[in-house]
């Protein structure tokens, strides 16, 4: 695993506490999961993705990602309607280690409230969470 | 693992440490309401030459084969177990061994298991097999509960031809669930009745048995169709797995999953178990499946080998949200059985399964020529159901004394069916064995 200080976290991204990214696109938003996250899990060998249309409120599960090691949930950052799913991840769910926030996008939300992104955290409080973790 | 039993002084020692003065006190926690308070209501212990005695005693009384000629079926079936299959699986390497986690040290427990996953998938037709279940009950009832989480419906429905002790497993496992269970009734001839099945909603699975509990063959490709309409799994389960051997395999015709009883697969009936879960699925569907897994890799040199794979999806990992809360697997009968069928292979497979077929056939044409009536026109394969004169419950005991077993009474099961019996006729009888039935039978 990596230091902190090895991963990358861009500057226009919103972090959740577990570990999910959002990034508003347009009137919708796309999520994923930290560069942190995949360097904790390892080798991802197989990513669960919702149904396009089903709804979850924020913070509910949406699917599962699953290393060679732990399985974890993936959790709603922000509520909202599944747009769409990257059906990339089917047959190359290591593009989670190679580009988490580029090709290794997981989901499309229709957010319910754009307000519920001012919850997440920016890249420095995102930061300090991690250096909490990792003293 | 070796069984030692603790002395007294050792138990007293260990009493002394946790500070308890007797075996009572330690268990003084336990609410005096939910202890007995009475001493065991069970005999002396016995010599080991009056245990042999007592046991002896006991078979005396059962009608067991082969002194017995058994024609009934209805779940465990009489076949003959090739001597190797006993004696190859009495070695401890398959008797002791335990749960191979480390493969380091556990490959011919691992292999033995993946030939076997290997063997039941190809019998099914299926891409994928889990390391098998407990029994073809609990392994229909896990089935339900996959269908359950693969298209997030709440209503199952049954054949009521499966099992009746399958359907009743499926209740109990199903009761804690928010899950409805719905059975279909049969036709005239012998199969499941399917036409109420477009107005059923929410539908997560259909389950029908083949051949069915009436030994009658189901087309199983117009209940997957069906299902698959609905947007529904078609579950194919099974008591005479041997059937495949000259039927198409439920795999074949749509099913999507096919679990089921393996007993007939070289594991002796032993008045009613252990048995045997087959358990097999699509490969995309593998992620969802209940149960232990065994997939083939390479090590570091490039070697092949064997490992417990995907337990992701089991307890010890994924708690809660495992697939199923079973992680273990029924490893003795499961190597048992790949004994038989490599023992078999494909042909004699083919030709074990032609041959129970014809002898009961051969069965069913004497009973009618005595008169009996067919009821269910569809074709069998190694039971069926005949309805007997008036008169037989009398003609049956007389046939019990001459220790002869004549069919299963199936009104127990199915009420309205009076005088039909259930016949099976697997290769462990003779022409003469089925002569003797029949003369029996007075015109």
């Amino acid at each position: 695993m990596k230091e902190i200080s090895e991963l990358r976290f861009p500057d226009d991204f919103f972090y959740a506490a577990d570990h999910e990214w959002a990034k508003p696109e347009g009137d919708n938003v796309r999520v994923g999961i930290s560069d942190y996250a995949q360097d904790q899990l390892g080798d991802i060998v197989f990513v669960e993705l919702p149904k396009i249309g089903d709804r979850h409120a924020k913070g509910e599960p949406f699917g599962t990602v699953e290393s060679v090691k732990a399985v974890s949930e993936l959790n709603m950052p922000v509520g909202g309607e599944i747009l769409s799913v990257n059906k990339a991840l089917e047959d190359s769910p290591e593009l989670l280690n190679k580009e988490p926030y580029g090709s290794g996008w997981m989901i499309e939300i229709k957010p319910i409230d754009t307000a519920e992104l001012k919850g997440l955290m920016a890249k420095d409080a995102y930061l300090g969470l991690l250096k909490g973790l990792n003293p | 693992m070796r069984y030692l039993p603790h002395t007294d002084e050792e138990i007293a020692s260990m009493l002394g440490v946790v500070g308890a003065a007797s075996l009572d006190d330690l268990f003084s926690a336990v609410p005096s309401s939910c202890r007995r308070n009475r001493e065991m209501n069970l005999p002396e212990p016995l010599s080991e030459w009056d245990l042999n005695r007592l046991m002896r005693d006991f078979s005396n009384n059962v009608a067991a084969p082969p002194e017995y000629k058994i024609f009934i079926g209805a779940g465990s079936y009489e076949h003959h177990i090739p001597q190797v299959v006993p004696y190859l699986l009495s070695r401890s390497e398959f008797v002791t061994s335990y749960t191979p986690y480390q493969p380091e040290m556990s490959q011919g427990t691992l292999q033995a298991i993946y030939e076997y996953q290997t063997l039941s998938a190809r019998l099914l037709g299926m891409e994928v097999a889990n390391a098998s279940m407990y029994d073809g009950a609990s392994a229909l009832a896990e089935a339900l509960l996959m269908a359950v989480r693969i298209t997030g419906k709440r209503r199952v429905v049954l054949s009521c031809l499966i099992h009746p002790h399958f359907r009743s497993v499926v209740q109990t496992y199903l009761a804690p669930t928010d899950c409805e269970i719905i059975e279909l009734p049969y036709r005239p001839d012998g199969r499941t009745d399917l036409s109420s099945l477009p107005s059923l909603e929410d539908l997560a699975a259909l389950a029908v048995q083949s051949p069915n509990f009436f030994g009658v063959i189901e087309d199983l490709k117009d209940p997957a169709e069906r299902a698959h309409d609905q947007g529904a799994l078609l579950i194919a389960t099974f008591t005479e797995p041997l059937a495949y051997g000259m039927l198409k395999s439920p795999g074949s015709l749509g099913a999507d999953i096919a679990s089921g009883e393996g007993q007939s697969l070289g594991i002796p009936q032993s008045f009613g178990g252990p048995g045997l879960g087959l358990f097999a699925t699509k490969m995309s569907r593998v992620r969802s499946m209940p149960g232990r897994l065994v997939g083939r890799t390479t090590d570091v040199e490039g070697r092949r080998g064997f490992v417990l794979t995907l337990a992701t999806r089991e307890q010890h990992i994924r708690r809660e949200k495992a697939t199923s809360n079973i992680c273990t697997n029924n490893s003795l009968c499961a190597v048992a059985a790949t004994m038989y069928m490599a023992c078999l292979g494909a042909s004699g497979i083919r030709e074990l399964a032609q041959l129970n077929h014809d002898k009961a056939e051969h069965l069913k044409k004497q009973l009618r020529h005595r008169g009996c009536k067919i009821p269910f026109e569809s074709p069998t394969f190694n039971e069926f159901v005949a309805e007997m004169p008036p008169g037989f419950a009398k003609t049956r005991q007389r046939l019990l004394e001459k220790k002869i077993v004549a069919g299963l009474p199936v009104e127990t099961y199915y009420p309205e069916l009076r005088n039909h019996y259930l016949f099976c006729v697997t290769e462990t009888k003779s022409r003469e064995d089925m002569d003797d039935l029949v003369k029996e039978l007075t015109l």
